[in-house]
């Protein structure tokens, strides 16, 4: 698998303020990475540099196979940015501001017509073809957006905060669409400060936190990364529990319920199962507790995740 | 297709966009056209006979005056559609769609020709009106069809000239307040100049001033083009000092395009 997105380095300041100090990040074609941070962490200024709008001040880029700084006209024809102020024209309707971009991509009238067709069909937009974006509604609105950038068949898709300030039913189209691209084989490259959101959607997840990658990797693997997993015994009785808390270690908790430090990996299950059992204790019930993402954020950056933000 | 294909392409689709939203956008567009024939009646009807009678010809008076005011009047719905322009690409840039197009794989100055050739095309509409109006009030130019021509295209190259110089100062201000009042001094120049009165009326540093800032010249040969008046040097300097401000204008605009902040 070839990488859609390397970055290695990279480096952007405005005036003394370091925004990004020194970002590595890869992202295999085809799937669909986040970058998981508050607000002021560097997302939308990695998405600007590596969309073309700002240049770096130092590092290595290549999108889509070419080289940022070398070749951004090439970069610019793969890629799609759906930023979180909405790029539609105010003035224009949902239809004339996709047959623009088919315009601007020279598709030609005939099939400008039909790709701006087969794209209002696609994001459910059909009814507000003739209508200007400021009657559209918060993810109507998202979604005309991403559906011009769709216009040139991008490679790269860039999706900055795409749910910020939308209603539940709303980001779900939203996450429903991005699954739609996924399927046809694109590259996505998500900021977030939805955890949810990373979590539902993407592949791998990096979390920027001060222009920097703290972590990256899966869901799980950030999960695993983390204290705060437990495993939950449950037994039937208090000579049990103190059976228990006895042959495993750890201190006997009120009722009947017993927290055991752990990853909940397999391995660890089955020795701590093994145990209980060798000494012939025997468990009600079992659950592992895995930290969410919230937990990683906050072991890794040393501050609660999202404040959220009035959209 | 070739570079300049793809420029020429890709312009004409901005130029699209920008006449549409100027029709669902109509109120500064008629606001620019409306401003010269407010001046030209308050000129002819108010202060015409009295500056008329000033000018000294055999007649003197309001016709006089009329024919004497119409080029500084062009000249000045020039300098309003200018300020029309600044404000209108100020507003295009606070849309998120800026960011997009340049995102995109389209020639980079596409945007800003779409904005200069759509405010030429707007302005030329607003001449025509300005013309139309100023015939209905008794302006009786004696100028054959070459003249005619000629008097259009001078007005065309001031009006591509202002244009790319108001959409560099509209890129240049950071809000559309600002876009709408940096172009102000343009739109006092006629009237620094021989637009209203002739520049040997004036006191010795503002005549030095008059004689010698841009719009004298342009307005001299529009007066010598249209009522046979002399043109002399006129024409040349004003073809040098449009193709330098158009120059000046283009540059500055594209370096601003380039460098503004991201979003």
């Amino acid at each position: 698998m070839t990488d859609a997105i390397s970055v290695r380095g990279l480096r952007k300041s405005f005036g003394p303020k370091v925004v990004l100090d020194g970002l590595d990040l890869t992202v295999p074609e085809g799937t669909v990475h986040a970058l998981l941070g508050p607000n002021g962490a560097g997302k939308t200024t990695t998405v600007d540099v590596l969309s073309t709008l700002t240049p770096a001040d130092g590092g290595e880029v290549r999108v889509a196979g070419h080289d940022l700084a070398r070749e951004p006209r090439a970069v610019r024809a793969a890629i799609a940015l759906t930023g979180q102020f909405s790029a539609v024209d105010a003035l224009l309707t949902g239809a004339e501001n996709l047959r623009l971009m088919a315009d601007l991509h020279h598709l030609g009238r005939q099939e400008g017509r039909r790709r701006a067709a087969e794209l209002l069909e696609r994001f459910d937009l059909v009814d507000a073809a003739g209508q200007v974006p400021s009657t559209y509604s918060g993810g109507m609105r998202r979604r005309l957006d991403l559906a011009m950038g769709l216009m040139g068949r991008p490679r790269v898709v860039f999706l900055d905060e795409p749910t910020t300030g939308l209603d539940p039913r709303s980001r779900r189209a939203m996450w429903d669409a991005v699954r739609g691209l996924v399927a046809d084989g694109v590259t996505i490259l998500l900021t977030t400060q939805y955890l949810e959101e990373a979590d539902q959607l993407a592949d791998r997840i990096g979390v920027l936190d001060s222009g920097r990658l703290v972590a990256e990797g899966t869901a799980d693997e950030l999960k695993r990364l983390v204290p705060g997993g437990h495993v939950r015994l449950q037994f039937g009785d208090a000579a049990t529990v103190r059976a228990a808390a006895r042959v495993l270690g750890v201190p006997a908790a009120d009722g009947l319920v017993l927290e055991v430090p752990g990853d909940g990996g397999v391995a660890e299950l089955r020795a701590l199962l093994a145990r209980l059992d060798d000494a012939r204790v025997d468990v009600a019930a079992l659950t592992v507790h895995t930290p969410d993402l919230d937990d990683v954020f906050l072991a890794l950056t040393g501050r609660p995740a999202a404040e959220e933000v009035p959209a | 297709m070739t570079t300049l294909a793809l420029t020429v392409n890709d312009s004409a689709t901005m130029l699209r966009r920008n006449l549409v939203r100027a029709l669902r956008y109509p109120g500064l567009t008629v606001i620019v056209a409306a401003m010269p024939i407010v001046f030209l009646l308050l000129f002819v009807y108010v202060f015409g006979g009295t500056l008329g009678a000033g000018l000294g010809g055999p007649s003197g008076g309001r016709a006089e005056y009329v024919a004497y005011v119409v080029p500084g009047i062009l000249v000045l719905a020039i300098t309003g559609g200018a300020q029309g322009t600044a404000i209108a690409i100020a507003m295009d840039m606070t849309e998120g769609i800026i960011a997009r197009f340049r995102t995109m794989s389209i020639a980079r100055a596409a945007v800003l020709t779409g904005h200069v050739v759509g405010a030429v095309l707007q302005t030329l509409v607003g001449l025509a009106v300005v013309v139309a109006v100023a015939l209905l009030v008794g302006f009786r130019p004696d100028a054959n069809p070459v003249e005619w021509l000629a008097a259009a295209g001078l007005l065309t190259l001031v009006s591509v000239a202002l244009s790319w110089l108001s959409v560099a100062m509209g890129l240049w201000t950071k809000t559309v307040e600002a876009a709408s009042n940096v172009p102000m001094p343009l739109m006092l120049l006629p009237f620094f100049g021989s637009g209203f009165v002739p520049v040997e009326s004036m006191p010795g540093a503002l005549r030095w001033f008059a004689e010698n800032q841009p719009f004298t010249p342009v307005i001299e040969t529009l007066r010598g083009l249209l009522t046979g008046t002399a043109i002399g040097s006129s024409g040349w300097v004003a073809v040098a000092w449009c193709a330098g401000i158009a120059l000046v204008g283009y540059l500055w605009a594209v370096r601003n395009y380039e460098r503004r902040p991201a979003r």
